[in-house]
């Protein structure tokens, strides 16, 4: 019935013992200590005490009848270092946190309010009901800290449009994995559903619909918001020159025009980068991202470009020569993606951009954070190593493209992923920020994405939160996602199962 | 106004990007058998119509039909008359599809609307034979024709049965479409339509995982707008009993998992073959035995054998023990039972992977192989046990289905048991058919629909490609073929994932099991499929999407 090693990703230092506490739902309190920087008022924690009564207290309705008058009354204090209440979750953000359970009362520290959100997490999670349906805690001493400072989903709202509703539910479910940062990748050729305030042709005509089937700002805030009450950055991807198509309906002379001979085809390719018009519509679209999104990362994709339009288009080999770029294509996208980067730079924004642009043009600012997406483990560890040899900051999201199904516990290999393991130095390993989890959006919307999604993403959580060696057998964590599995089941996320058995509580959808 | 081909424009408006897909790792694994076809999104001349049916005659002359003035209604001369509450649920049930809910009725004194664009106004349904068979079940010889005109004034469905007019009332509701404002409108239309096979089934596996009945009732409701008429429960097996027996309730309370949480009660049996019913759909359950039969020996003491190592007995037990005559006693009563819960004629009775290790252990057995003279042929003595079994179950006047295994080790079979094949490779599951289909016995296919197993990419395509009937025999041969099963397994499939799995993927195989033979554009099912999953999705079937688009109405739970 209770095990500490329930708690999904496993904390990285704890104890426990078999004596356990009685929780009463009316009468479990939450509370700041005195020593605490952030006192009642503080929106994250007011915000996550409410949250976590009813996912401490899952069958809590208010409407029985006062039992366990004779129980003790059960307290949760918080105390953080930081009053930090106001803020966004940023790249340095500590998420460490100590929790110290014992009679009647548990001590939850952290130097921010991310960690003590984290830790309520944990303290959800160690609490679990007997037959009865009565709620205990046991005893339990646990510090805990990140693996990866950077441990990320990407959803895909291009390919198809995933709802508010789904994209909220699925903040709530990263949160239950301690997942930190959302990438949203949210256009690309098949649509544009972002709604610009600058440019709103963009999804006036770029959108699959342009009145159902967008973003508004308000609903962009509404993620912000939500994300930021769980610890979660949402990290916007702009995704240019390639992935473009939908970009071009509503921004003429955006796109290249190719060229079949010496006419116009009809058909475009990706942001023409000859054009000054260009740097100045991405300088405008990009300067209100980066007021729109308040992290300090901006995702600028930069991958597969496609380079036989731009070699059809007389006017894109006429900047080739002027350039002096001689026939080398790369060359022309190095020097779009610099541009590009350096308007971020100048935003104070950090640019993300996947592996490709580091493939084919090495010299990038130092700052920039690399990507990588493709290949084999053999090749990802080559990429690991060649990208911090150069001392640039790397993610790696090859091995958790999670969008790829095939039959049976596929979470096994996501499971087993070593993401430090590639030749290099202490400084090298350290240039590794984290992982992300891919949802590529092609066959999913929102009939399939959480199942699809969960808990399978919950192997790679554990992953970038835990320590590698306590968590290196995956057998050992089958029972331990299973288990968490039937949790998110219980929260009401539709968590696919891992294998052949059941929950005690079932999904009650369809 | 609108011919058929701007009609599917409107309706779905899909926005395929054939662009690259993006981030395609080198590593992701290929497709094995034949490539997807890249597919051109553009609409269907036939719109929508999923499965297509057999003819098909549209007309570009559009009537408008408003929820204020259509109804749905028995025709003068039909045979059902009010009293067919399965045709009067179906009507209401087609309304609120067509309509989405009640709409406000007309004030009284405002007469028709005045004269406009033209006007469809009702939709007559005509039972034609004597027998509706308002009352009755379903059956594999149940006329499921129908004919439908859709003209003015009135449009007639005309079916022999009361399956068919349910049929006729689907394909009426996806003839109807909306304008470019919002206007629901419906082309001048004439369809002749009949299934190509009787038996066109969906299993789900309630053993492995537990379905709540909700789930069960939503797929039977979707199996209905995919003219799928069989639902194949397999409902125990090794890993759970969830079928709450009356005469041996402790199978289901030793061995569900759980006794009242993760069980079916007779009343939920009830609802579920009700539900099905009213949809023309027969529900076959499947007791599987000798072999998959683990969670039984928990609620019923000395009906599996118990294996031995060495010497002694080691504690686990095997299959159902052949040599007792109270398993047959036990065998008897139970499918009494069964056989007047499950009112279709036939009952599964699986036969499937027995693992012999268990047997060969028991000294017991070998003891009773000795006496009958088996050697050391085990697969003897399992076709002692199924032939035992099926004199059982022939006394409870039901037919049987047995999965390929029992013909395949020669037991002697009622001439009309359904041989139903689900193993091998093309070639093997070919060669199956035609053995068994030569051997006179009426068989159905599932192998290359075991839907459970699932790649990345476009899938439907090689589920829809099969065809039951592509194997080297005579007419004669061809004719045993009654039809086919989509399986979809339970090891990794439960109410959290099963429905976006199971649809639009199980739609490919309704299509090849209901249309012509010749319905192979890949392409034009492609087109009428995506819009078929989206009006799925609209009635709130949350069907996966076949590749990067959108739906005017999307999914809107989570």
């Amino acid at each position: 019935m209770y095990s500490l090693e329930g708690v999904w990703p496993l904390p990285q230092i704890f104890t426990s013992s078999i004596e356990r506490y009685p929780l009463n739902p009316q009468a479990f309190y939450f509370g700041y200590g005195r020593q605490s920087a952030a006192q009642f008022g503080c929106s994250v924690l007011d915000a996550a005490f409410i949250r976590y009564y009813s996912l401490i207290f899952p069958d809590y309705t208010g409407n029985g009848v006062l039992r366990f008058l004779e129980d003790k009354p059960f307290h949760i204090e918080i105390n953080v270092d930081h009053d930090d209440c106001e803020s966004y979750p940023h790249e340095d953000s500590s998420e460490k946190y100590n929790l110290s359970v014992s009679a009647g009362k548990a001590s939850l520290n952290a130097e921010t309010v991310w960690g003590a959100v984290r830790g309520l997490e944990t303290f959800s999670q160690l609490v679990y009901q007997d037959d009865f349906g009565s709620y205990f805690v046991n005893q339990t001493e646990i510090d805990d800290f990140p693996r990866f400072p950077f441990r990320g989903i990407l959803l895909d709202t291009s390919r198809h449009f995933i709802p508010v509703h789904a994209i909220l539910k699925t903040l709530d479910a990263m949160a239950y994995s301690k997942f930190n940062v959302f990438h949203w990748h949210i256009v690309d050729d098949p649509s544009f559903p972002y709604q610009s305030q600058t440019f709103p042709d963009l999804s006036r005509k770029g959108a699959f619909h342009p009145m159902t089937h967008i973003y508004t700002q308000s609903d962009v805030r509404r993620v912000i918001s939500h994300a930021r009450l769980r610890g979660i950055r949402v990290l916007p991807e702009f995704d240019s020159p390639g992935h473009t198509k939908s970009w071009g309906k509503g921004q003429s002379d955006l796109l290249t025009p190719c060229y079949s001979g010496s006419t116009p085809s009809g058909a475009f390719g990706p942001v023409n980068p000859a054009l000054p018009s260009t740097y100045q519509f991405m300088a405008t679209l990009l300067k209100e991202v980066s007021s729109v999104f308040p992290d300090s990362y901006i995702h600028l994709g930069g991958d597969e470009v496609n380079f036989s339009c731009w070699k059809s288009n007389p006017d894109v080999r006429a900047f080739m020569q002027k350039m002096g770029f001689g026939v080398d294509f790369t060359k022309l996208e190095a020097f779009y993606m610099e541009n590009i980067v350096n308007i971020t730079t100048f935003l104070n924004k950090t640019a993300i951009v996947w592996q490709d642009v580091f493939d084919y043009h090495e010299l990038i600012p130092k700052d920039t954070v690399l990507h990588i997406w493709k290949g084999s483990p053999a090749n990802y560890r080559k990429e690991l190593s060649r990208m911090t040899k150069a001392g640039m900051r790397v993610l790696l999201a090859a091995p958790w493209y999670i969008n790829h199904i095939s039959y049976g516990q596929d979470w096994r290999n996501y499971y087993t992923v070593q993401p430090l393991n590639f030749s290099g130095t202490a400084e090298q390993k350290k240039l590794v920020i984290g992982g992300e989890v891919c949802m590529w959006g092609e066959y999913v919307d929102a009939t399939n994405l959480t199942p699809r999604l969960w808990p399978r993403a919950s192997a790679a959580a554990e992953r970038l939160w835990s320590d590698e060696k306590q968590t290196s057998s995956v057998d050992k964590a089958f029972p331990r996602l299973q288990d968490f599995r039937c949790k998110l089941v219980r929260r009401g996320i539709r968590a696919e199962p891992l294998y052949v058995g059941h929950c005690k509580h079932e999904y009650q959808g369809v | 106004m609108t011919s058929p081909l701007q009609l599917a424009l409107l309706l779905l408006a899909l926005g395929f990007s054939r662009g690259l897909q993006h981030h395609y790792p080198d590593q992701a694994d290929q497709v094995d058998g034949e490539a997807e076809l890249e597919l051109v999104a553009e609409p269907s001349k036939f719109g929508s119509l999923w499965p297509l049916p057999q003819k098909v005659k549209l007309s570009a002359v559009s009537l408008k039909l408003t929820g204020v003035s259509f109804q749905i209604a028995d025709a003068k001369g039909s045979s059902a008359g009010s009293g067919c509450s399965l045709l009067q649920d179906a009507y209401r049930r087609y309304y609120e599809y067509v309509f989405g809910g009640a709409k406000r009725q007309q004030q009284p004194g405002k007469g028709r609307r005045a004269a406009g664009p033209a006007v469809l106004t009702e939709l007559q349904v005509w039972i034609t034979s004597p027998d509706p068979e308002c009352d009755g079940y379903p059956g594999v010889a149940s006329d499921e024709s129908y004919e439908l005109t859709v003209d003015q004034p009135y449009a007639v469905l005309k079916a022999p049965k009361v399956w068919g007019a349910l049929h006729g009332l689907e394909t009426f509701s996806q003839l109807v479409y909306e304008d470019e404002y919002g206007v629901k409108s419906i082309n001048s239309t004439t369809i002749s339509d009949f299934p190509r096979f009787a038996h066109r089934g969906i299993l789900l596996d309630s053993a492995r995982h537990f379905l709540p009945i909700k789930v069960i009732l939503a797929n039977l409701e979707t199996m209905a707008m995919n003219k799928l008429n069989v639902f194949h429960w397999h409902i125990t097996d090794d890993q759970s009993f969830p079928y709450l027996s009356r005469t041996f309730p402790q199978l289901s309370q030793q061995g569900a998992y759980h006794p009242y949480t993760h069980v079916y009660t007779p009343a939920d049996v009830k609802m579920v073959v009700e539900f099905g019913r009213l949809r023309g759909i027969r529900v076959i359950p499947e007791f599987d035995t000798p072999g998959h039969t683990q969670s039984w020996g928990k609620g019923q003491t000395d009906l599996l054998t118990p294996c031995y190592s060495g010497s002694k007995p080691s504690g686990s037990f095997g299959p159902v023990n052949p040599i007792l005559n109270t398993t047959y006693d036990f065998m008897s009563q139970f499918f009494k039972e069964i056989s007047t819960v499950f009112p279709d004629a036939y009952v599964h009775l699986g036969g499937d992977e027995v693992d012999f290790s268990c047997w060969k252990s028991n000294p017991d057995i070998q003891t009773f192989m000795d006496q009958q003279g088996f050697g050391k042929d085990f697969s003897k003595l399992e076709s002692f046990y199924i032939q035992k079994l099926l004199n059982i179950v022939a006394t409870t006047q039901k037919g049987y289905m047995i999965w390929q295994e029992v013909f395949d080790n020669g037991v002697q079979l009622k001439p009309d048991t359904l041989i139903h094949v689900w193993k091998g490779n093309k070639e093997q599951y070919q060669s199956e058919m035609a053995n068994v289909t030569s051997a006179g016995f009426q068989t159905l296919l599932s192998t290359p629909w075991y839907l459970n197993r699932i790649s990345y990419g476009q899938d439907w395509q090689g589920h829809y490609r099969a065809d039951p009937q592509d194997f080297k025999g005579t007419e004669e041969q061809k004719k045993l073929v009654i039809g086919g099963e989509a399986c979809l397994w339970g090891e990794y499939v439960d109410a959290t994932n099963l429905t976006p799995r199971l649809w639009p993927r199980a739609s490919a195989v309704a299509e090849r099991l209901w249309s012509a033979a010749d319905v192979t554009d890949i392409n034009d099912a492609f087109n009428r499929l995506s819009v078929h999953r989206c009006r799925m999705v609209a009635r709130g079937i949350p069907a996966q999407p076949l590749f990067s688009s959108y739906c005017p109405r999307e999914y809107k739970g989570v």
